[in-house]
């Protein structure tokens, strides 16, 4: 197969970007987006030229390393990660256009590659359990339902790729954040920092500069893990019951030691 | 409570709470509207008795007209707080995204996308409305003081009135169609197994509002309400000016 490239090329975050047009001929059907562009990289450093930047790690869907909006869609067309993306999927001889994440939390560190911290930040202040090493606790002294760890589990396959943020027109972070806020929300040992952990994750997406939700749903038809939207709700549900609650908190989620 | 206003979805959830009672006005506004379906009636139409009743509810309890103006309050204040809300996230969401790459339409709805613009557009109506149903600013046709059912009969016979109106009700519609739903799921009302019938529900509720209020226009321009009564316009005249 063949295809004309439209890549986006940018040395670094403060230069001014621009798309670079490239042929690829000869490609696989079978061939991932990724080691398309793997082909086209040997090329470029067979010809002394500057390779294309673009992040990937476990190439097999879980990871959320790969970062692509292709012809406009993050991730591409068929709502899977950029790596599990084939060109048997486009049409021979069609022009792809390559783009990294738009949204201004994620600055770009070069051509497709940006940086993602932003999401990491958002972790930090309240994506986590806090639990003591020792022994063992009794599993059957912690029940969960099986609805419940349903709901848990289909939030928590959330792979912080970022393309809700850039599949949003308000480059928001709601989803991201409302499913890890479900995820542990709602399982027992995340209770000790239920309402300390919501108004963490919200300051501290606020502080990011992230975008705020107008329920256009766009995040969630690009999400590889098929997150539902319900996930925001929680979310909204989680802030205003923590806001409003009388018992004491500490000023900000705990703090990495 | 201005921690909550700073933060993007205690933000969200006040202009959200606002639209809600924007919307709570809207219902008892059709529901008053519909009064005039009733007709010229004998000695007064319906709708004037109802107007009056409007200005006298509360008495003597509470100074004339208290309930009424009270009410005004109330929504001067939630519109002015739906629109400054509104007007800083839009800001705040403009700031997250490159302003040269759009995000693509995947797959959002166009009431959706048109928040801002049914939004305005409204707001540009309701002063419209105010000036032309309230103050009496915009005559048009003969207004009269306290004489609704023949103030909306001759307004209504004007085609250009009837087109504006309607137009008006798209964009309600349109604005109610995300607004209702969206309120919900901002202030988290929501639930996985609810989501669907909530949806739906909004959406019902927007089709009641709307052909509600475009049935009082329509019904006069179609001339199934008959003109208003000389005598009646006199003894409501008479009642303003006693």
């Amino acid at each position: 197969m063949k295809f004309t490239l439209e890549i986006w090329r940018q040395f670094e975050d403060s230069e001014e970007g621009r798309f670079e047009t490239f042929k690829v001929d000869g490609i696989n059907p079978d061939a991932s987006f990724l080691e398309m562009l793997d082909q086209l990289n040997e090329r470029l450093s067979h010809e002394k030229k500057r390779t294309i930047a673009f992040d990937s790690d476990c190439r097999e869907g879980i990871c959320g390393a790969c970062s692509l909006v292709i012809d406009g869609t993050p991730h591409g067309p068929q709502q899977v990660t950029s790596c599990q993306t084939y060109m048997r999927d486009f049409i021979d001889g069609q022009t792809i256009k390559v783009e990294p994440f738009r949204a201004n939390t994620f600055p770009v560190i070069r051509d497709l590659a940006v940086d993602r911290g932003a999401l990491d930040r958002v972790i930090q202040a309240g994506g986590y359990i806090s639990t003591t090493t020792g022994p063992q606790p009794e599993p059957n002294s912690m029940p969960v339902s099986p609805e419940i760890q349903e709901r848990a589990m289909d939030a928590a396959i959330c792979i912080g790729c970022g393309a809700c943020v850039a599949a949003c027109p308000n480059g928001a972070a709601m989803l991201f954040t409302g499913a890890k806020v479900t995820h542990l929300n709602i399982l027992p040992q995340g209770q000790p920092e239920r309402e300390s952990r919501v108004i963490g994750m919200v300051e501290q997406m606020d502080q990011e500069g992230f975008g705020g939700c107008t329920n256009y749903g766009e995040c969630s038809r690009v999400c590889p893990q098929e997150i539902s939207i319900d996930v925001i709700g929680m979310l909204n549900r989680e802030y205003r019951k923590a806001k409003m609650s009388k018992k004491p908190k500490p000023d900000r989620a705990m703090t990495t030691q | 409570m201005i921690e909550y206003w700073r933060s993007t979805i205690g933000k969200k959830q006040i202009v959200a709470i606002t639209g809600a009672i924007l919307i709570g006005y809207l219902i008892l506004h059709m529901l008053g509207n519909l009064n005039s379906a009733f007709g010229p009636g004998g000695d007064q139409p319906r709708v004037d008795w109802y107007s009056h009743w409007l200005r006298d509810f509360g008495e003597p309890l509470l100074p004339h007209a208290f309930v009424l103006w009270a009410v005004r309050v109330l929504l001067l204040s939630a519109l002015v707080v739906h629109i400054t809300g509104i007007a800083q996230l839009v800001k705040r969401n403009r700031e997250a995204r490159p302003a040269d790459f759009p995000a693509r339409r995947i797959g959002r709805s166009i009431e959706s996308i048109a928040m801002l613009g049914t939004g305005s557009l409204l707001l540009a109506f309701i002063v419209f409305h105010i000036l032309q149903f309230t103050t009496l600013t915009i005559d048009i046709t003969p207004l009269e003081h306290g004489d609704v059912y023949a103030n909306l009969y001759y307004a209504f016979q004007k085609w250009y009135f009837v087109v504006i109106y309607l137009a008006a009700l798209i964009l309600v519609g349109m604005h109610l169609r995300h607004g209702a739903w969206s309120l919900l799921q901002t202030l988290g009302l929501d639930s996985p197994s609810r989501n669907a019938k909530l949806r739906h529900g909004a959406t019902a509720l927007v089709l009641v509002i709307v052909l509600g209020f475009a049935s009082v226009p329509i019904l006069f321009f179609t001339d199934v309400l008959d003109p208003p009564r000389t005598e009646a316009v006199v003894t409501a005249l008479s009642g303003v000016f006693a």
